[in-house]
């Protein structure tokens, strides 16, 4: 459904920053998450890991986990059903059930370190430990291909047997490219030769994680009447249901998933892992509830990191400050199984330019690492730090000023995207301008201290964002007080941001809603929390349900009162009628004789979200001696197009700049040549800490979104994208040496300054 | 090793104020003692390697990551959790402003940083950020950046 709206402006609920709903529990420790379920007769699970990165199964001995004390079930790959060869939505990313189930445990090869290979269900944690390690596994290793010019290289061993690439429309057999996808306009060869300069580079980047900090977890009950219950760390109860049902070829209907409070996930908890595990281990149980922790190093080696790879980008550009065109290969990692963020970084790759010819191929490659995931504006980052790196190098070039010339080139209104969607009303524009003005772009860096150095880096950025399916109910109290019911996880305070757009209609103080997040029997349909989807897609179907509330109130007035409906009038909160007038909580106290409860329910499924982006600018101090670079001053300016709770929308913007800032300087997936992960713990993957961050400065510009109602944009994706190129554009500004690998981290510096 | 008979440890101890007399596995950490034995599931697991801060707990006063304790160890010893940290007349002061402030947002290492911030506090009561920042340098937070958690320190401190 696409519908456009007159944005009011006139506000009483939104644009206020009320405490979340669920914040009492949150800071008290009473809040259930995943880890925390507990029920009567709970045993535990584990799972052994391959300790190769690419090898075939020869065979898997579980004797002396069967017959171990304590154990119940044992389980491998031939305890799955067959799941069907069909590709299913995952909310951010699609998922094939029949190779999604060979990710979940492995069928005859392993794909990666840390493939599952067998799981047990055992009376307690350690015993399950004790008796995972048990199994003998004999393998047949492999050579580890861990990047994409190994895995693309002539004689490569192919990492998923079977596979057939479809390589521009043709199928190609015995490759590691699972797909090649071009969006081409106009004649880039032509527009090179007519260029005054052409600038092309090649940038690289390592494999990252989400880095959540609740390691993934699952329960489940496989009750005597195949009744399955589900408790899971997830983004999207409805994603666990219909992935479950999938991959264990079970009904949905008869797949119930509780809704647990969720630790982080960033697009990394889209994907299910441990649940089908946990259900069929039930199964084999008994019946027995089996809940199974990830730990830590498994969440880095085996769930869905974001994909390394690398990006050449080319941009002719003409003396007068205008691009004439611009062309890219995306080459990213899908992992272990096809499906990396290469499609959604062609969307994003040209987004923040206007561009009159463009070519972009996408490249989506096998390598022996984790199947990727979505993180955080999946594939934008990557895109970002190519388009930013030659732009920067275009300004430096040719003299001109980096937010000039962006404006200069800037989409718009009517710009066609490189994929070739045309741009509604968005806000890049006036995210420049509000960059050119801002405090820190006019405030000169100032000396840096002896021994070392500084510069200044400015990105922009841009995501989608996301609409498709979500369901809010409403219940008003007789009290007054109204119960509102809506399927989205919430990790950020969205229940609060959800109900609030429902109290603007009302008029009831978002105080007085008690927003809930059932099961997934008991709310209808809802996508992952993900995307940039929730505050604009379930936000809008709390507005909608607020809306019929309101009709169908108009009526029971209309019946106390003996009048017509269309008599009354609704406006802040208070129903008026031929003089009368009654406030909407007083009259939730006068409902029964017109027929007891007023409730009412919104579906909706969208399929345009509005867009996104975002402008920012990094400071950046080097050590010279050691390269250790501190970031001393940073400004996010994004587009929000309508802050519903700008306190919240401001720490989405602050964290996805921090998650960026790691990505920037310092995390990387460290492989070694036999295709392990070396740094696979939080000490050695080292995400920023509070000391190695400053105060985030925040610039939230006001575009309202044609399509909803207040204008909301998705704002949570878009600020993890500048930092890669501001922070990198910096550290050129610095020591006046480019970068075009991530991450800009203090080896490479010291070489980039001894060369 | 076999776990199904494991040599149990009795343990006496103090938790947010209450006595625990209790048979701890030896090889059980103190966060699986406080979650799986006594049911205090506000400390949280996160890494299990001392290097989150989850999972961060309070022993005599002092600061530990109680997944790199034993629960034998706090035998005879004072434990305090987030859940010991609200009282019948309300919420700590540190809980209030990470409220106010925003300073949660999936809120799972929110239960150790309030036990970490209330550390500092308890014995500094008035650190710069600087301070506050290096304090805190043991709690991982990945949704918010730490920009807003150091402005909820510091507004208790004001």
């Amino acid at each position: 459904m696409v519908a456009t709206y007159e944005t009011k402006s006139d506000y009483k609920v939104i644009g206020n920053s009320p405490i979340r709903h669920d914040g009492v529990d949150k800071v008290t420790g009473r809040a259930i998450y995943g880890g925390d379920v507990k029920a009567p007769g709970l045993i535990w699970g584990d799972v052994l890991r391959s300790p190769h990165a690419h090898a075939r199964i020869k065979s898997i001995d579980t004797s002396a986990a069967e017959a171990m004390d304590g154990v119940f079930a044992v389980l491998t790959h031939a305890d799955f059903p067959q799941a069907d060869d069909l590709t299913i939505d995952a909310g951010e990313g699609t998922v094939n059930l029949r190779r999604g189930q060979s990710n979940v445990m492995a069928d005859q090869k392993v794909h990666y370190k840390g493939h599952v290979v067998a799981a047990v269900a055992a009376v307690d944690r350690n015993t399950a430990q004790v008796a995972a390690q048990s199994i003998k596994v004999e393998y047949e290793v492999l050579p580890a291909i861990s990047d994409v010019d190994a895995a693309m290289a002539e004689g490569a061993p192919q990492i998923l047997e079977g596979l057939v690439g479809d390589h521009l429309g043709e199928n190609v057999e015995n490759t590691n490219v699972a797909r090649v996808f071009r969006h081409e306009f106009g004649n880039v060869d032509d527009a090179f030769a007519n260029s005054d300069l052409v600038i092309e580079r090649t940038v690289s980047m390592s494999m990252v994680h989400q880095g959540y900090i609740e390691p993934h977890n699952a329960t489940a009950i496989w009750g005597q009447d195949d009744n399955l219950t589900v408790w899971s760390s997830t983004q999207g109860s409805f994603g666990v249901r219909s992935q479950v049902a999938g991959l264990l070829h079970h009904p949905e209907s008869k797949i119930k998933v509780n809704y647990v409070e969720i630790g982080g996930g960033f697009g990394g908890k889209t994907v299910v892992y441990l649940a089908p595990i946990a259900a069929l281990l039930s199964r084999k149980s008994g019946g027995r509830p089996v809940k199974l922790v990830m730990d830590r190093s498994a969440v880095f080696e085996a769930t869905g990191p974001a994909p390394g790879g690398k990006i050449r980008m080319k941009i002719g550009v003409n003396k007068d400050g205008k691009i004439q065109a611009a062309d890219t290969d995306l080459i990213l990692e899908a992992g272990g199984f096809p499906g990396s963020a290469v499609g959604a970084a062609a969307i994003c790759v040209f987004a923040c330019y206007n561009l009159p010819v463009s070519r972009i191929t996408g490249y989506d490659v096998l390598v022996n690492k984790p199947k990727s995931a979505a993180y955080r504006a999946p594939g934008s980052p990557q895109a970002s730090f190519a388009i930013e790196t030659v732009i920067d190098e275009i300004c430096d070039e040719l003299g001109f000023d980096k937010i000039q010339f962006r404006l200069d080139n800037a989409a718009h209104e009517g710009t066609r995207r490189g994929d070739g969607v045309q741009f509604i009303r968005v806000g890049l524009e006036e995210c420049l301008v509000a960059a050119k003005e801002s405090d820190h772009w006019n405030t000169p860096l100032g000396d840096a201290p002896a021994g070392k150095a500084r510069g200044r880096g400015i990105a922009s950025a841009y995501w989608m964002n996301g609409g498709g399916k979500s369901t809010c109910d409403l219940m008003l109290q007789d009290d007054g007080t109204v119960m509102l019911n809506e399927g989205s996880a919430d990790i950020g305070g969205t229940r609060t941001s959800i109900a609030m757009q429902a109290a603007e209609v009302l008029g009831i103080p978002v105080e007085d809603f008690h927003p809930s997040i059932p099961d997934t029997d008991t709310i209808g349909f809802t996508g992952v929390t993900g995307g940039s989807r929730t505050t604009y897609t379930t936000g809008l179907a709390a507005y909608n349900a607020a809306q019929k509330l309101v009709v169908e109130l108009k009526s029971r007035v209309a019946d106390l009162w003996e009048t017509e409906a269309s008599n009354v009038e609704f406006a802040d909160g208070t129903f008026t009628a031929n003089g009368d007038s009654i406030g909407i909580q007083e009259l939730a106290g006068k409902l029964d004789p017109t027929g007891g409860p007023a409730t009412s329910t919104s579906s909706v499924n969208l399929a345009e979200a509005g867009n996104a982006y975002g402008v920012q600018i990094c400071d950046l101090e080097i050590d010279l001696a050691t390269g250790k670079t501190d970031v001393i001053r940073y400004t996010a300016v994004q587009d929000v197009g309508k802050a519903v709770h700008p306190q919240y929308a401001e720490g989405q913007i602050q964290g996805g700049v921090v998650q960026g800032l790691g990505w920037a300087l310092n995390e990387e997936y460290f492989i070694t040549d036999d295709g392990a992960m070396a740094n696979r713990s939080f000490l050695d993957y080292r995400m920023p800490t509070s000391l190695d961050m400053p105060m985030i400065d925040t610039i939230m510009v006001e575009v309202p979104n044609p399509l909803h109602p207040y204008g909301v944009r998705g704002i949570g994706e878009v600020p993890i994208c500048p930092p890669l190129s501001a922070a990198a554009q910096a550290a050129k500004e610095a020591i006046g040496k480019p970068f075009y690998e991530l991450p800009v981290k203090p080896g490479r510096i010291l070489e980039a300054l001894n060369d | 090793m076999t776990t199904n008979s494991p040599s149990k440890v009795h343990v006496t101890t103090t938790i947010n104020g209450q006595q625990h007399e209790l048979l701890v596995p030896g090889y059980m950490s103190l966060l699986d003692t406080l979650r799986e034995l006594i049911g205090l599931t506000g400390t949280k697991e996160g890494c299990l390697d001392g290097n989150c801060g989850a999972c961060t707990v309070s022993v005599d006063g002092r600061i530990v990551d109680s997944c790199l304790v034993l629960g034998a160890e706090v035998n005879g010893k004072n434990v305090d959790t987030v859940e010991g940290m609200a009282t019948p007349e309300g919420l700590h002061p540190l809980q209030q402003a990470f409220l106010e402030e925003a300073a949660l947002q999936c809120g799972i290492c929110t239960p150790g940083f309030l036990v970490a911030a209330k550390g500092l506090l308890d014995n500094e009561p008035s650190p710069t950020e600087g301070r506050i920042r290096h304090w805190l340098a043991g709690n991982l937070c990945r949704c918010t950046g730490y920009d807003k958690i150091v402005r909820a320190v510091q507004k208790v401190i004001d």
